[in-house]
């Protein structure tokens, strides 16, 4: 352990009233439940379609035998991707002991928690049997990239829930103890997951142990996640997929697009509770648009080389596949996902200018909405070039244009993710309130990894 | 090695129809023993298992029962095969008899379709051809490899069936497949009643079941009746050839031939051979046509 100066504050150190009274989890005023209510109405129209799905199979979608994968797959990817950045702010932030990390932490967690749980259930959206769902563990073979997918997904979600919950721990204890005129039942619930925490030395011991580890463990289990996530399309031999470098590119976008969710949570948080910009200060802003260029800047180098390598060698069904996107029918989508998605955000976060809380968070909302899309290029055009001529099929076979059910089934998926986000905030405090009281203290030194 | 041997090793499969006959006569002779039938005075010939040829009423005859193969057997395949076919794209017209025999036989909806025949041109100088395209019942078999729950699968016969009982219907296998050999069922597939209360077997694929993966099976329901996959017998230009790998011998019910001989002397070649998936399903190039390329219009897809 390395003692360093405390860092100068933004607030006086003994406001812990003050504190406590920005960060506890508050009920939801006119626009969080208008907020809510909108989720709500997306989550449920998503989950009315996908009981018809159910039912009558996944012919209610714009899916057929050539375009086997769509937006559920592309967004299947995408939730994966983003549930990434838990392991970025948790784990690498924290083994590289970035200071300005401790009101990040958590956001990040409930965004990883959400986004990691829906992407398991749009796995099982796509499937055309959920009913046999359990086929995946009963007749389980070691060999498909899929079971490898529910490993390393099952892993990274317990891993994650941990995560999350354990830095919570002091704080449930917190909020047992200090918050006054909740329900009782809220209370009870505080009591019950806080387990009977009493800040005991040997408790924070083992508390900050088990923190260790699992930060250092999430580490190969995030990279996992997403290298096999690709691995379900490099592993076939479909041009666009055929490729060596799957496994970087997509932890790398991921990790973009990690990044990018917190900026927007950070921006909605700080703009919609108030006293919250002096725990979500314009210093995190800058950090984390820091941040974002190297990740974007690393995410364009893979993308240099997925598509200037095989666009110089225009290799036969490659060539289809890379003119479609180039100059073809993908190409409007193809070339706004990689300008406003990638190149628009690394020259504006460039500017110190660019890296205040609201262009950043306009450029988040970029770097978000172009990853989706970037998904649904990886996922769909591919499969649009078989190696089989495609003529003497009906239209709607040949183009995959997703139905308005399947867009909604999607859209509920996003909704509840952010519901999840939101229903956590609603009850748990999003930024660490003990720590934030910690590292307060004038006297507080900074624990780093030696 | 007598000539009846040869023979019969030479036509493989008129062998097991021959067996099919005897057992056949000897349950309608026993039959003949308890019951009483009334003769049609129409008779057959039919070799006894003495090795005579006797001459019956076809009233003693008895269909032979319909074997419900276990899902269990239906994953070992037929013991001592290694089945193949070869395509002779010569003498393919794109009458589709092929395609419509094994969409009738397996009860394809409108938006399925086990076997393609595809315009195909290797470039823009070369004449297009027709080429008929199925499972090719890789001995590489990609989709295999990436099921998760071991519902598609590679018999020892060669063949590569799916247990649409067990499919999750993640469609992984149609992704992974570089042919697009395989179909799905999107919605509820349509069939007549009594087909949706037979004995589903994967050798079969039928009855369809919504929300797993289907495609050609190269019919082993027939084979273990002792006849040919349904395309083959519908073909009247003998384009496709099936038969045994470890016999050596195909047939396109016309005429049995030496597989290595044909696909020797024909330049026999394999689709895509580069993939390293391995087919089973061998084409003869479209070189000394029996007739000249039409576009026909009636070949659009169903859909």
């Amino acid at each position: 352990m390395k003692t360093k100066k405390p860092v100068p504050l933004p607030y006086p150190t003994d406001q812990i009233e003050a504190i406590s009274r920005d960060l506890m989890p508050k009920p939801f005023g006119l626009s969080g439940k208008i907020w809510v209510a909108v989720l709500s109405v997306i989550f449920l129209t998503g989950l009315y379609f996908y009981i018809e799905q159910f039912r009558f199979g996944l012919g209610i979608t714009a899916m057929r035998d050539y375009s086997t994968w769509g937006i559920y797959i592309a967004n299947f990817v995408f939730f994966v991707a983003i549930s990434l950045v838990g392991s970025l702010v948790s784990a690498i932030l924290k083994l590289s002991g970035a200071r300005l990390r401790t009101p990040l932490t958590r956001i990040s967690e409930m965004i990883a928690v959400s986004s990691i749980i829906f992407a398991a259930l749009v796995i099982i959206v796509d499937m055309g049997r959920p009913d046999r769902f359990l086929n995946v563990i009963f007749h389980a073979r070691i060999q498909s990239p899929i079971t490898w997918d529910v490993i390393v997904i099952s892993t990274y979600l317990t891993i994650s829930l941990l995560l999350f919950y354990l830095p919570l721990i002091p704080d449930l204890a917190f909020m047992r103890d200090r918050y006054v005129g909740i329900p009782a039942w809220q209370k009870k619930m505080y009591t019950f997951l806080a387990l009977g925490w009493n800040s005991h030395p040997g408790q924070e011991k083992i508390l900050r142990r088990a923190e260790q580890i699992l930060a250092i463990l999430i580490i190969p289990v995030a990279f996992g996640i997403h290298t096999v996530t690709s691995w379900l399309f490099a592993t076939t031999l479909r041009p666009g997929w055929d490729s060596n470098d799957f496994g970087p590119y997509f932890v790398s976008g991921a990790f973009m697009v990690g990044a990018g969710g917190v900026i927007a949570a950070m921006y909605i948080f700080r703009t919609h509770y108030s006293n919250w910009d002096k725990y979500l200060t314009d210093k995190h802003f800058e950090f984390m648009g820091r941040l974002l260029v190297l990740l974007s800047l690393v995410y364009l180098y893979f993308n240099i080389n997925e598509y200037f390598v095989p666009a110089y060698k225009m290799k036969g069904g490659e060539a289809e596949h890379l003119r479609a996107l180039f100059h073809g029918r993908y190409a409007p989508l193809f070339w706004s996902v990689q300008f406003f998605g990638m190149v628009l955000p690394i020259i504006v976060l460039m500017f110190r200018r660019g890296r205040k809380p609201l262009p950043m968070f306009i450029i988040s909302i970029f770097v978000i909405v172009g990853a989706w899309f970037k998904r649904f290029l990886i996922v769909v055009p591919t499969l649009s070039h078989p190696y089989i001529p495609m003529d003497r099929l009906p239209e709607s076979w040949q183009h995959y244009i997703p139905t308005f059910k399947e867009w909604s089934i999607t859209a509920g998926t996003l909704a509840g993710a952010l519901l999840i986000v939101t229903l956590l905030a609603r009850f748990f405090p999003a930024i660490p309130i003990v720590e934030t009281i910690e590292e307060a203290k004038p006297d507080h030194n900074f624990e780093e990894i030696s | 090695m007598t000539a009846t041997d040869q023979n019969s090793r030479r036509n493989f499969l008129k062998k097991g129809l021959g067996i099919a006959a005897v057992s056949s006569a000897v349950t309608a002779l026993h039959a003949f023993q308890v019951d009483s039938v009334e003769e049609t005075g129409e008779k057959v010939k039919l070799l006894s298992p003495e090795g005579e040829i006797v001459e019956i009423d076809i009233a003693y005859l008895k269909p032979i029962p319909e074997v419900n193969i276990s899902p269990d057997e239906s994953r070992h395949g037929i013991p001592g095969r290694r089945f193949v076919m070869v395509i002779d794209l010569a003498q393919c017209k794109n009458l589709r008899k092929c395609h419509d025999a094994c969409d009738k036989m397996h009860h394809c909806g409108p938006e399925k379709e086990f076997l393609k025949v595809l315009k195909m041109q290797n470039n823009t100088l070369a004449t297009p051809f027709w080429q008929p395209t199925m499972c090719f019942h890789c001995d590489e078999p990609p989709c295999v490899k990436v099921c998760p729950v071991d519902a598609t699968f590679k018999r020892e016969d060669g063949i590569v069936l799916i247990d649409t009982d067990r499919c999750i219907g993640c469609r992984f296998c149609m992704v992974a497949c570089p042919y697009s050999a395989r179909t799905f069922d999107w919605s509820e597939p349509a069939f007549p009643l009594e087909l949706a209360h037979q004995h589903y077997s994967p050798e079969t694929s039928v009855p369809a079941k919504m929300g797993t993966v289907s495609k050609c099976d190269f019919c082993p329901d027939m084979v273990r009746k002792g006849e040919m996959p349904h395309c083959v017998t519908a073909c009247p230009n003998g384009v496709f050839y099936f038969g045994d790998e470890n016999e050596d011998a195909v047939s396109n019910g016309a005429e049995t031939v030496r597989l290595s001989e044909l696909l020797r002397d024909r330049s026999g070649y394999r689709y895509m051979e580069d993939m390293g998936t391995r087919p089973r399903v061998y084409y003869l190039p479209p070189v000394n046509r029996a007739f000249p390329f039409q576009d026909d219009e009636f070949t659009k897809h169903k859909g």
